[in-house]
C-alpha cells in the first residue's frame, strides 16, 4: 500500500503521457497531433517535477526561518524543456499551415491519398 | 587570454554567435560567404582539436568556472574529436558547392534565413559531440533538430512540408524519450554529468528504473540516428529536401546520432551493462542486418535517385551499428571507421546528385540516360562514389567493409561475414542499374543543352571523392583514431 | 485530486472531435498543470507554464484551427496497434517507477548530491534569493543561451515558412482594419487600452524581479509579447506593425542573442572562462549580479521579439 501512495503521483503522470503519445500515433489530424504531444511533454514535467518535490520543503526562494526546500535543479531543466516544447510546437502548427495550404486538407490519410498516384 | 584554452566553447559559441547574425545580413550572397567563412573557420578550430586530444588525451572546459557537476563542462575525447572533424570538414565542403545550388533552389529573400538556420544546424551538431552534460546535449539535439525541419521544409516540392512534419513528429517523440531517459538517470543518481553519471550508475545499476532508463534511451537515439525499423521518417525527409540538405543531414546529423548512441551505451552505461545485463548486442546485430538487407533491397526499385540513396544511407546506419552490436574492439573500430567513411560516400554521392539537379531539373532515373557523355565529371564522382558504398578495393568503403568482417569472424558470427558480402551484392545492384542508364543508354530525344555543372560544385565533389581514393589507401590516420576512440570506449588499451 | 482532473481533461481531448473543444481543454489542462507546479513547489515552472503552455501554444493553436477545418475526420485504421504500442510503453514506465525513490523522498539521490550545494552555497557564491534563476543563469547559464537559442531557432524557421512579407503589402487595400473587426467594440477597445501598459509594466517587474521570486526573462517575454498580442486581436494586424514593426522585431529576436553570447565571450576577454561572470566586475558576487541581469535581459528581448513576430506571421496568413 506504502508503494501504491508513494508512486501514484508518478502512475498518473504516466497516465497522461500515454494519453498524450496515443494520441499523436493514432490519429490522423495534423493539429491534434500536435496537441497529443503537447499532452505527452507536460506530462514527462509533471514526472519531472514531482521527483524534486521534498515533503514538508517549500519553494526554492531562500527566506528566514526556512529550512528545507524542494530541489531547484529538476525546476530548471524543465524550464528549459517547457522553452523547447513550445517552440517545437511553434514550427509544427507553421508547417501545417503551410500543408494545409499545399493540400486543402490536415487530415493525414487524406494528404496520403493525394500523394499516392505519384 | 589565450584563446586555444578557449577553443572548445568556441568551437560552438562561433557558430552560434554567427547565426544571429547572418539573419542580420539580407543579402543571400553575403550571407552565404558569411558561413562559408565561419564553417572554414570552424573546421580549422575541429583540426586543432583533434590534434590536442591526439597528443594530450582529453580535453575539458568548465563553463562558467563552475565545476562539474555543479556546473555544464565540455568534454573532449577520441570519439568527439572525430566526429567534430567529420561534422566540420563535411559543412567546409558542401557550403561552396552551396552558392550556386542554393540561389537556384530557395526563393532569393529567403536565402539569408536559410544561411541562418544552416549555421543553427551546425551549432547544434557541434554542441551535442563536444558537451559532457546529458541534459545540455538534450538541449543542442533539439537546436540541430528544430533547424534541420526548418531546412528540410524549404525542398520545392510539397511533399517537402509532409516530410519535415513526420520528422518532426517522430523526431520530438524520440527527444522526449530520451528526456526520460536522463530524467531516471537523474533520479537514480542525482547528477547529470556524463563522467559522474558513469562514476554512479554501477551502484544502481541493478534496479529497474536504471533498466527503463537504458530502454528509452536506446529507443529515442535509435529514432534520431533512424535505425530500422524506426527509420521511416528518413527517406521521404533526404529525398524531398534542397540538395544542400540533403547532402549536409546525411552526412553528418546520423552520425551524431550514432556518436549519441555510443556516448550512452559506452560511457555512461558502460559495456558490460549494456551488452550483458541488457542483452544489447543481439538486439542490434539483428535490427542492423534487418536495415541492412531491407533496405538495399528497397533502394534497387527505386526511379528517384535521391531516394534510393536515402533507403542506401538507412542501409549503411545498419552497417555501423552492425560494427557497434559486436561490442569488440576491431567491431567498434569498424563501426566509428564507417562514421567517416559514410560521411565521405553519402556526402560525395548527394553533392553530385544535386549538381545533376541543378543542371538537368530534376534526379528520375530515367531522365538520366546517357548522362554519363554530357556530364562526364559529375557522372565519374557518381560511379566512384558507387563503387565506394559497393567497397570496392581502394576506396574506403572496402576498409569498412574489411573490418566488420574482421570483426564479424573474430566474435565467431562468420554467417554476419557472409550477410555483409551479400549486402554489398544487392549495393552492387543499385548502383549497377544507375551506371547502365548512365552510360549505356542513348540520351531522351528531347535533350536539350546539358552542360557539365559549374567547377564550384565540381571542386567540393572532387575533393570529396578524392579523400575516398585517399583514406581509401592510406587509412592510418581514419583507422589510428577509430581504433583509439573505440579502445577508450571500451575501457582497454588500443 | 488536480491529477484526476488532469486525466479526465487529457481523456476528453482524445474522444473529442470539435478541435476547437479540443486546443481549449488544452489550454485548461495546461493551467491545471500549472497549478500542480505550484502544488509540488516549483512555482517557476508553474509560471512559465502557465504563460506559455496556456497562453501561446494555445493561441498559435487557436490560429492554426481559424486556417485549416474546425472538426478531425473520424479515424480510418484501427486503434489496436498504437494501443498496443501505449500499453507497452506505459508498462515499462511502470515497471520503471517500482524502484524509484518515493514520491517526497528528503533521502532521494538527487537530494544528496549537486543539488545541496546549490541551495547551501548559492548565498554566498552568487547572492540570489531565487535559487532557481542562480541555476539557470548561472550555474547552469549555458543550457540557457542553448534555450534561448531554441527560440531564435523557432523563430526563423517559422519566418521562412510563413515569411512572405512582400507579397502581404501588396493586399493592404482594406480599410486598415486588418481584419479585426474588434475595432468597433468601444469596451474592448478602452479596455485594451487601459489594460496594456499595466501587462507592459508587469513584464518588467517579472523580468527585474526574477531574482527574488517568480519570474525571470522567459516569463516576462511571453508577458511582453502577450501585450502586443491583446493589441493586435483588438486593433488589427497592421496597426500592431506601425508599433513593432518586422523588421524591428528581426533586429531585436537576433540581439537578444548576441546579448547573451556576448556576455559569455565577456567573461572571456576579461580574463575568465565562457559565461563566467565573476570577473565581470569588482567583486565576484556583484559580477554575478550583473552578469544575469545582462543575460536574462538578452533572454527576454528575445523571446519577446520572436513571439511577437511568431503571432503576426500566423495572423497574418488568415488574410
Amino acid at each position: 500500500m506504502a508503494t501504491v501512495l508513494g508512486l501514484y503521483n508518478y502512475w498518473i503522470a504516466i497516465f497522461l503521457m500515454m494519453t498524450g503519445f496515443y494520441v499523436v500515433i493514432a490519429h490522423g489530424n495534423l493539429v491534434k497531433k500536435i496537441v497529443g504531444l503537447n499532452i505527452f511533454q507536460v506530462a514527462v514535467f509533471i514526472l519531472y517535477i514531482s521527483m524534486g518535490k521534498v515533503r514538508g520543503g517549500s519553494a526554492p526562494i531562500l527566506a528566514e526561518g526556512v529550512t528545507s526546500y524542494s530541489n531547484p535543479l529538476p525546476h530548471v531543466l524543465i524550464l528549459t524543456a517547457i522553452v523547447v516544447g513550445v517552440a517545437t510546437t511553434a514550427l509544427g502548427l507553421a508547417l501545417v499551415i503551410r500543408i494545409n495550404e499545399a493540400y486543402g486538407t490536415v487530415e493525414e490519410d487524406d494528404i496520403h491519398s493525394q500523394d499516392e498516384p505519384e | 587570454m589565450q584563446l586555444g584554452q578557449h577553443l572548445p566553447i568556441l568551437q560552438v559559441v562561433i557558430p552560434l554567435l554567427s547565426a544571429p547574425l547572418c539573419l542580420l545580413l539580407r543579402n543571400g550572397r553575403l550571407a552565404w560567404m558569411f558561413t562559408l567563412a565561419v564553417s572554414w573557420l570552424v573546421l580549422a578550430g575541429a583540426v586543432w582539436l583533434l590534434l590536442q586530444v591526439l597528443a594530450h588525451g582529453t580535453v575539458s572546459y568548465a563553463l562558467g568556472t563552475w565545476p562539474a557537476p555543479w556546473g555544464i563542462e565540455y568534454h573532449l575525447d577520441h570519439v568527439s574529436a572525430f566526429v567534430l572533424l567529420i561534422v566540420s570538414g563535411i559543412s567546409a565542403v558542401v557550403l561552396p558547392f552551396a552558392g550556386k545550388s542554393v540561389a537556384r533552389e530557395i526563393p532569393a529573400d529567403r536565402v539569408s534565413l536559410f544561411y541562418t538556420l544552416y549555421l543553427l544546424c551546425l551549432t547544434g551538431l557541434l554542441g551535442i559531440v563536444i558537451t559532457g552534460d546529458a541534459f545540455n546535449l538534450f538541449v543542442f539535439l533539439e537546436i540541430s533538430a528544430l533547424s534541420s525541419y526548418a531546412l528540410i521544409s524549404q525542398g520545392r516540392d510539397r511533399r517537402a512540408l509532409t516530410a519535415s512534419y513526420h520528422y518532426l513528429i517522430l523526431g520530438t517523440i524520440g527527444a522526449t524519450f530520451i528526456l526520460i531517459g536522463v530524467g531516471l538517470l537523474y533520479m537514480m543518481t542525482g547528477t547529470l554529468n556524463m563522467q559522474d553519471l558513469a562514476a554512479r550508475l554501477p551502484a544502481v545499476t541493478d534496479t529497474r528504473t536504471v533498466r527503463t532508463a537504458f530502454a528509452f534511451l536506446v529507443v529515442g537515439i535509435s529514432l534520431k540516428l533512424a535505425l530500422f525499423p524506426l527509420h521511416l521518417w528518413l527517406p521521404n525527409a533526404y529525398t524531398y529536401a534542397p540538395s544542400v540538405v540533403t547532402a549536409f543531414l546525411a552526412a553528418t546529423a546520423t552520425k551524431v546520432g550514432v556518436y549519441v548512441l555510443l556516448r550512452f551505451v559506452f560511457t555512461i552505461f558502460g559495456a558490460a551493462f549494456a551488452f550483458q545485463a541488457m542483452s544489447l548486442g543481439p538486439i542490434l546485430l539483428v535490427l542492423a542486418l534487418l536495415a541492412i538487407f531491407n533496405a538495399s533491397t528497397v533502394a534497387i526499385f527505386q526511379d528517384n535517385l535521391k531516394r534510393m540513396l536515402a533507403y542506401s544511407s538507412v542501409a549503411q546506419i545498419g552497417y555501423m551499428v552492425l560494427g557497434i552490436s559486436f561490442a569488440s574492439l576491431t567491431g567498434l573500430t569498424a563501426g566509428i571507421l564507417h562514421l567517416f567513411n559514410h560521411a565521405l560516400m553519402k556526402g560525395a554521392l548527394f553533392l553530385a546528385l544535386g549538381a545533376v539537379f541543378y543542371q538537368l531539373g530534376t534526379v528520375q532515373l530515367t531522365q538520366l540516360r546517357g548522362l554519363g557523355r554530357r556530364m562526364p565529371w559529375t557522372m565519374a564522382a557518381i560511379v566512384i562514389g558507387g563503387l565506394s558504398l559497393v567497397g570496392v578495393p581502394l576506396t574506403v568503403g572496402f576498409i569498412s567493409k574489411w573490418y566488420l568482417i574482421l570483426a564479424a569472424l573474430e566474435s565467431g558470427w562468420w554467417p554476419v561475414a557472409v550477410l555483409v558480402l551479400l549486402g554489398s551484392l544487392l549495393a552492387m545492384v543499385y548502383i549497377g542499374r544507375l551506371v547502365e542508364t548512365a552510360y549505356f543508354h542513348a540520351p531522351p530525344e528531347d535533350d536539350r543543352e546539358v552542360r557539365e555543372a559549374p567547377l564550384s560544385m565540381l571542386l567540393p565533389i572532387w575533393t570529396l571523392i578524392l579523400a575516398n581514393l585517399y583514406f581509401g589507401i592510406d587509412t592510418s590516420l581514419t583507422v589510428g583514431v577509430a581504433r583509439q576512440a573505440a579502445a577508450l570506449l571500451l575501457g582497454v588499451s588500443p | 485530486m488536480l491529477l484526476s482532473f488532469l486525466a479526465i481533461t487529457a481523456i476528453a481531448v482524445v474522444r473529442l472531435r470539435d478541435l476547437f473543444a479540443v486546443v481549449m481543454l488544452f489550454g485548461i489542462f495546461s493551467l491545471l498543470s500549472a497549478a500542480i507546479f505550484v502544488t509540488l513547489d516549483a512555482v517557476d515552472v508553474a509560471f512559465t507554464e502557465a504563460a506559455v503552455g496556456a497562453g501561446i501554444s494555445t493561441v498559435l493553436m487557436l490560429a492554426t484551427l481559424t486556417l485549416t477545418t474546425r472538426t478531425e475526420s473520424p479515424p480510418r485504421h484501427g486503434t489496436l496497434l498504437p494501443l498496443l504500442v501505449v500499453c507497452v510503453t506505459g508498462g515499462a514506465l511502470v515497471y520503471g517507477t517500482l524502484d524509484m525513490p518515493r514520491f517526497g523522498d528528503p533521502q532521494a539521490p538527487i537530494h544528496q548530491h549537486v543539488a545541496p550545494r546549490y541551495l547551501q552555497d548559492s548565498p554566498a557564491e552568487i547572492g540570489l534569493p531565487n535559487v532557481v534563476t542562480s541555476v539557470l543563469a548561472s550555474y547552469r547559464g549555458y543550457d540557457t543561451l542553448g534555450e534561448v537559442t531554441v527560440i531564435f531557432t523557432a523563430g526563423t524557421g517559422v519566418l521562412m515558412l510563413l515569411g512572405a512579407i512582400r507579397r502581404r503589402t501588396a493586399r493592404r487595400d482594406d480599410t486598415g482594419k486588418g481584419g479585426s473587426a474588434m475595432n468597433h467594440n468601444l469596451v474592448l477597445r478602452v479596455v485594451a487600452k487601459i489594460l496594456i501598459p499595466f501587462v507592459l509594466l508587469f513584464a518588467l517587474y517579472v523580468q527585474f524581479h526574477g531574482d527574488f521570486g517568480p519570474g525571470g526573462g522567459f516569463q516576462a517575454g511571453v508577458i511582453f509579447a502577450a501585450a502586443f498580442i491583446l493589441y493586435t486581436l483588438i486593433f488589427g494586424l497592421d496597426a500592431a506593425r506601425a508599433v513593432a514593426s518586422p523588421g524591428v522585431l528581426r533586429v531585436l529576436s537576433a540581439l537578444g542573442v548576441l546579448i547573451f553570447a556576448g556576455v559569455g565571450l565577456a567573461g572571456i576577454f576579461a580574463g575568465g572562462d565562457f559565461l563566467g561572470y565573476g570577473v565581470l566586475a569588482s567583486h565576484p558576487v556583484a559580477g554575478q549580479h550583473l552578469g544575469i541581469l545582462l543575460i536574462e535581459l538578452g533572454v527576454g528581448t528575445t523571446v519577446a521579439a520572436v513571439m511577437i513576430t511568431i503571432f503576426y506571421l500566423f495572423s497574418g496568413r488568415t488574410r
